[in-house]
């Protein structure tokens, strides 16, 4: 089989995603000051944040993948669909596992019912369940529709869930109400490091969705020659 | 449509499976939280909504998990499928009578609830009962498109609850707050959005699965 483009882009990037985190590590850890409240905690927001926003971007990706697939029915789109369901689950666990990090030394808990907080854990369990329902059917493409049809309604509900969460949370009165706020980017290094672990996230979905695709058409393509040598029975 | 729902009807008659067993469910869930919970705790009536509304949720789902199962086991959905209406006629006929399966459902459930948890509802029954509705609505809607996808599954006890539960959060914060504010006697404008946050969930849920459905039930 030959090299496709495609292939050359994905090496490309990675190799350039590669070099992006390393500068975005380095920025983390070394290149920025210290925040004046938060001290040395504050460091993992950088990639917390970054991670956060990613996560929103892959699940509607995957929404707008699942339409595309339902209206034009071609296996790319499912493939593409799969592939971010996986990179945003993966972003997802890891903003859960960096939230409370943070949390515990400047909320004092590891967990509290705040509307973010509360909103991605559904949204974790939502695409948990698509990834079963994915392992429950295979590649059919029965099973591939009923993935796109979640997808699709896991997306529309993400802005209802936000909304039901921020007033259960609002009308009740909260344990911690401390928001994030109040140690803004003020240095300049900060804006820039944020802005180079944003870049290096995005990159990194984007390799992550390209590299499952990859390996999913190449799945698909061993099963077409699999079926032409294998006699129909 | 009618037809659809009439055919529904008669079958549940004849077996009466969901319905007791939706009974069953939602009183042993009641029972257990009733258990749960100390019953002279000064907490027990603010956990009551939420009792209330964790029954039915399981009853619910329970419900729904056995709405298509004859169509699989006989089936008859190819033979639906035949018939000479638009696969959202099907959705309809399904989700409709799914609902009314659900209000029966809470005509047993809603008294058991507040013979044991104790609560007064006169002064906004009318209201409770609105909520309540809300919540089954946005709960056929979904749970019509989902089961029938789940019934498609292997493992498909599980998957139902896995897919559905999530996307129905919204309408069980809603139904909470809602009763939690209605029982405990006051005006009626503080539940007003969430009302509205009912309305719009099951508006919206109502509209996509109408128009997914389509391609769940497609070969």
């Amino acid at each position: 089989m030959h090299k496709k483009t495609s292939d050359t882009v994905e090496d490309i990037l990675t190799v350039v995603t590669g070099i992006v985190m390393l500068l975005a590590i380095y920025m983390v850890f070394i290149y920025v000051p210290n925040d004046k409240v938060q001290g040395m905690v504050q460091r993992i927001f950088y990639f917390h944040v970054s991670l956060a926003i990613h996560t929103f971007v892959a699940f509607g990706a995957v929404a707008l993948f699942s339409i595309l697939f339902l209206w034009k029915g071609t296996r790319v789109w499912d493939r593409l669909a799969h592939a971010s369901a996986e990179a945003g689950m993966l972003l997802c666990s890891l903003v859960l596992i960096t939230g409370p990090i943070w949390a515990k030394p400047i909320w004092g808990a590891w967990w509290t019912w705040d509307a973010r907080l509360t909103t991605t854990l559904i949204l974790w369990l939502i695409y948990g369940g698509y990834l079963m329902l994915r392992s429950a059917t295979g590649t059919t493409g029965q099973g591939a529709r009923y993935a796109a049809i979640l997808g699709i309604v896991g997306a529309f509900d993400i802005p209802i869930i936000n909304r039901s969460v921020y007033w259960w949370r609002t009308i009740h009165p909260a344990v911690l109400v401390t928001r994030e706020g109040g140690s803004g980017l003020s240095d300049p290094r900060m804006q820039s490091a944020f802005g180079v672990c944003m870049l290096a996230f995005a990159l990194l979905l984007v390799v992550l969705i390209m590299v499952r695709n990859r390996q999913a058409r190449v799945a698909d393509a061993i099963e077409e020659l699999h079926l032409l040598v294998t006699p129909s029975s | 449509m009618l037809a659809l729902i009439r055919k529904e009807i008669l079958l549940e008659m004849r077996t009466k499976e969901t319905l007791s067993a939706a009974w069953l469910l939602g009183i042993l869930t009641l029972l257990v939280l009733s258990l749960a919970f100390d019953p002279t705790s000064e907490l027990r009536p603010q956990a009551a909504p939420g009792a209330l509304w964790v029954a039915t949720l399981f009853a619910s789902v329970l419900g729904l998990s056995r709405s298509f199962l004859p169509e699989r086991d006989n089936g008859c959905m190819h033979g639906l499928l035949l018939c000479p209406v638009e696969r959202s006629t099907l959705f309809l006929g399904k989700a409709i009578s799914t609902l009314i399966f659900l209000s029966l459902a809470q005509v047993i459930l809603f008294p058991v609830f507040v013979l044991f948890f104790n609560v007064s509802v006169t002064p906004s029954l009318g209201w409770v009962v609105l909520v309540l509705f809300l919540g089954l609505v946005g709960m056929s809607a979904l749970g019509t498109l989902f089961g029938a996808i789940s019934i498609q599954l292997r493992a498909r006890e599980v998957m139902l609850p896995l897919l559905l539960m999530p996307l129905l959060i919204p309408l069980l914060i809603a139904g909470v707050q809602a009763t939690a504010h209605l029982l405990s006697g006051k005006d009626i404008s503080g539940t007003m959005n969430w009302v509205n946050l009912m309305i719009g969930f099951d508006v919206g849920a109502a509209v996509v699965a109408w128009l997914l459905f389509e391609y769940v039930v497609e070969e």
